[in-house]
């Protein structure tokens, strides 16, 4: 399984994986657009209206009903944040030819409305929509207020608005609701129209036909695509240190029984030149996977916990740890997720390396075996100029030493810390030596 | 081994069940790396009254699931978890009201992990000490729970529909009920529910079926253990107990799940009839694609977020659907009038075939998961079919069959709904 990139037409890249291993061929289309919280919420909306209806399927029911023809083809308008960057479009996913029972082939056709849906809105005087624009603005309002739904997931994105305030990374893909309250159709109409001409596309496919054919069906499906100067100056700033001198603290309470702790660190001065491999293995080992410190230490050992853990964002050069603790005893995780760190910094056993290291590898080498996986990270590598596959950076993770992986441990620095608790919980937090900034509730 | 090839689809799979009764199912997937193993026993949070050396036992809510987490410990001090994990692969395990699963997937040694898998599944150590020490771990996972709201309708939901059988009763328990579980309680569990007859072994990977089949000879016990009598209360009658219940929580909007019992189909194909069926149903009603869905969507009344489906365990099928509303009562009004509309003026023919051409490539595509077709192939042993059947039986599957279906099941007063309100509110239960 080779990729082949080609770029199809000016600032339009096309990148194909031919197999025939999978039961679900996958075609996306990804515009890339700068994180920005200005834009942010058109962004998020253009995906969402554009699936509402175009030219020759002007509601849901009949893109439905194509889509039900082709054997269930689904088509999602997906917008995703990497790094500071966004990837607006739709992701498919389809029967391989092989299977369909009439012998019908679905890559033209599926390819043929993923174009129609992205280039040819159901227009109104030259404008999308008002009603749809309304309607999907007001559903993107009730997806910004539903983040509070999910405490864990809540408790990452606002660690993230608090921390990184003054950096574009600080907004998720979806934006303020102020912000997303004040689109209006005319403005969104004009900034789709801009995004169109000037975006660098990433088109993905998996499946089994070879890229000639795919090639010849994504030309046809986007003839329409008007191309003007391609912003190409789109990137991720990554910020080294933490922001100030002492972990800045940010306390939220709301109406929960479980406490929701989030650490933010800068990755530091290993992102001067990354080594994505050692970074992955330094995140399993620390709290990535069940044989990590965190896991280990901060759930089995202690029992502060059902789960600790942490990811790292190497576009950004992040790393997150998230748990779920009892609101007393907010000192003591802490203190252990810290000195977890610490420890790493002078000794990574060779027993704690080698299952890091396996865990990592098996992870990118299971990722072969999916094509949205696939799509996935190679959009990621893409936006990175990278074209190693997933199976060279396992065998990278592999040969990760000890002393790598200590020396990330050493270069990661302390950012902010996330605390969310119940109301009426008596005292608070109590740490004297940090400042007190307390976010908006 | 029985081996079944079902070309049209693109899948091999291997049956058996064992002399010591466990049954096994392998699905043979060329070219694939990772390897996927799934060991399940018919044993969930359901299973709380049985019969134990001569008497009925009762034991508290929770020991299931109790079970799954303490399972993890060996005699030897290891933790099968981590060894998995240090042997490359990922494990993981969970409860449902009607099954425990235990399961790894690996792209390498795959069949030490199997060993492993099986041994660790196999051999029950507790200790007073370590008994409490997980107490600490999963009352931050009930607590966990208590804050996410689709959980907490969920459990709502199902208290408002049975009157008595176990299933309405949260799987974990809560911390009260967990802390009388002592390690008597989980050996004597553990013997009852965890030997090879009561159990199902299902492989999704580019594998030998024959060496899996050896390695599950090779690790678990000769001889199967006697069948399990459970005591699921009283038959439950076709209505809820309770029509609405509303909770208030920290949440942007309403959230709701409204649901009804039906009556599970007896084990072999008339389930597996069943089981498509209802798919078939709940899909033409109430999928993404249908009608009601686009509609309610386009009034601003449900979001993406939406969902319908069929839950069975323990001997209960469950009807349930949720998502968030403004108007939750306006959905649930639409909702069964969906279906009484649709048993009344049937379904158009053309629509229903639609949904079938559609439903078929769904279920190709569905097989791409090896979580998913393990989990489907365990079911189908627990069940007494064989999942693979499903394309043959939907070529017979007409309009007629469906709406006989929908008018049978999905009509008259059989719904109820539990609603999550943005804090502020008064929680309340209406008979």
């Amino acid at each position: 399984m080779e990729l082949r990139r080609m770029e199809l037409m000016p600032g339009v890249f096309l990148n194909t994986l031919q197999t025939d291993k999978f039961k679900s061929d996958c075609l996306s289309v990804s515009l890339l657009t700068a994180l920005d919280r200005e834009t942010v919420s058109k962004n998020a909306l253009i995906p969402r209206v554009l699936a509402r209806g175009s030219v020759r399927h002007p509601d849901m029911d009949s893109i439905n009903a194509a889509c039900d023809a082709l054997y269930g083809a689904r088509l999602i308008p997906c917008v995703r944040k990497k790094g500071e960057i966004l990837a607006v479009g739709f992701y498919a996913g389809f029967l391989p030819d092989r299977f369909t029972p009439d012998g019908s082939r679905l890559l033209e056709p599926v390819a043929a409305l993923l174009g129609e849906l992205l280039l040819e809105p159901d227009l109104r005087d030259g404008l999308l929509r008002r009603d749809y624009v309304e309607s999907e603005t007001e559903k993107l309002l009730d997806d910004i207020r539903a983040r509070v739904n999910d405490k864990r997931a809540y408790a990452v994105f606002r660690l993230l608005e608090c921390m990184c305030s003054c950096e574009a990374y600080g907004c998720d893909d979806m934006g303020s609701e102020a912000d997303a309250a004040v689109v209006d159709y005319v403005d969104l109409s004009r900034y789709y129209r801009d995004l169109l001409r000037r975006a660098p596309i990433e088109i993905f496919y998996c499946g089994a036909a070879d890229a000639e054919r795919v090639g010849a069906a994504l030309r046809d499906a986007l003839s329409m695509l008007p191309r003007g100067e391609i912003d190409y100056e789109i990137g991720t700033d990554i910020r080294m240190n933490a922001l100030e001198a002492q972990p800045r603290f940010f306390h939220e309470t709301m109406d929960v029984t479980q406490g929701k702790l989030c650490l933010g660190f800068r990755l530091g001065e290993c992102m001067e030149k990354p080594d994505f491999a050692a970074i992955r293995v330094f995140n399993a080992a620390y709290g990535g996977s069940v044989t990590s410190r965190l896991f280990l230490n901060v759930r089995e050992r202690l029992s502060l916990c059902y789960y600790a853990s942490s990811a790292c964002d190497s576009q950004k050069g992040l790393m997150l740890v998230s748990s779920g603790i009892e609101s007393s005893r907010l000192e003591e995780a802490k203190a252990e997720i810290l000195s977890q760190l610490e420890q790493m910094k002078d000794t990574v056993t060779e027993e704690e390396l080698d299952a890091a290291r396996r865990a990592t590898a098996s992870d990118l080498r299971a990722l072969t075996d999916s094509p949205g996986a696939l799509e996935n990270f190679y959009l990621s590598q893409a936006l990175r100029g990278l074209d190693c596959g997933p199976e060279e950076l396992a065998d990278r993770c592999e040969a990760v030493t000890a002393a790598r992986v200590q020396e990330i441990a050493r270069s990661v620095e302390l950012d902010a810390v996330y605390f969310l608790d119940g109301e009426d919980m008596g005292s608070g937090p109590e740490d004297t030596e940090e400042e007190h900034a307390d976010a908006e509730a | 081994m029985q081996k079944l090839e079902y070309p049209a689809v693109g899948e091999t799979l291997y049956r058996d069940t064992l002399p010591n009764g466990l049954r096994l199912s392998v699905a043979v997937k060329p070219g694939y790396r990772r390897a996927f193993a799934f060991f399940a026993t018919e044993y969930g949070g359901a299973d709380r009254r049985f019969w134990l050396d001569g008497d009925f036992c009762d034991t508290p809510m929770g020991v299931a699931h109790f079970l799954e987490h303490k399972m993890f410990d060996m005699p030897d001090g290891d933790n099968a978890l981590s060894t998995l994990a240090k042997n490359g692969a990922q494990p993981n395990a969970y409860t449902s009201s009607g099954i425990t699963a235990y399961h790894f997937e690996s792209t390498e040694n795959f069949e030490e992990n199997l060993r492993m898998l099986l041994r660790f599944v196999s051999t029950p150590y507790f200790t007073e000490e370590s008994v409490q020490k997980e107490q600490g771990i999963i009352g931050q996972e009930i607590r966990m729970c208590e804050d996410d709201p689709d959980h907490v309708a969920y459990d709502t939901l199902l208290r408002c529909l049975y009157a008595s059988h176990p299933i309405r009763d949260p799987v974990a328990g809560t911390v009260e009920s967990i802390a009388e579980i002592t390690p008597e309680t989980l050996y004597g569990c553990h013997r009852i529910f965890y030997h090879p007859g009561n159990m199902a072994l299902a492989v999704a990977g580019d594998v030998d079926p024959e060496r899996v089949r050896d390695i599950a000879l090779e690790m678990l016990p000769a001889e199967p253990g006697a069948r399990p009598i459970r005591d699921y209360g009283a038959a439950e009658s076709a209505e809820p107990v309770c029509r609405r219940s509303v909770r208030s929580m920290a949440v942007s909007a309403p959230q709701f799940m409204l649901g009804a019992k039906l009556q599970c189909a007896p084990c072999g194909a008339p389930l597996l009839r069943q089981k498509l069926l209802c798919d078939i149903a709940l899909t033409c009603l109430y999928s993404q694609s249908a009608p009601f869905y686009s509609s309610l969507y386009a009034e601003g009344l449900l979001n993406t977020d939406f969902f319908a489906d069929v839950d069975y365990a323990a001997d209960t099928m469950t009807i349930l659907a949720g998502g968030e509303s403004r108007d939750p009562e306006a959905v649930f009004a639409r909702f069964c009038a969906t279906a009484e509309r649709a048993a009344a003026d049937g379904l158009d023919r053309d629509y229903f075939s639609r949904v079938m051409k559609a439903g078929y490539g769904a279920r190709v595509r569905a097989l791409s998961s090896f979580s998913g077709l393990c989990a489907s192939m365990a079911d189908a042993d627990f069940g007494g079919y064989n999942c693979m059947d499903t394309f043959a039986m939907m070529q017979d599957v007409t309009v007629e069959d469906v709406q006989a279906f929908i008018r049978e099941n999905l009509c008259g007063n059989r719904y109820a709904m539990s609603i999550i309100t943005p804090t502020g509110g008064e929680d309340a239960d209406d008979a």
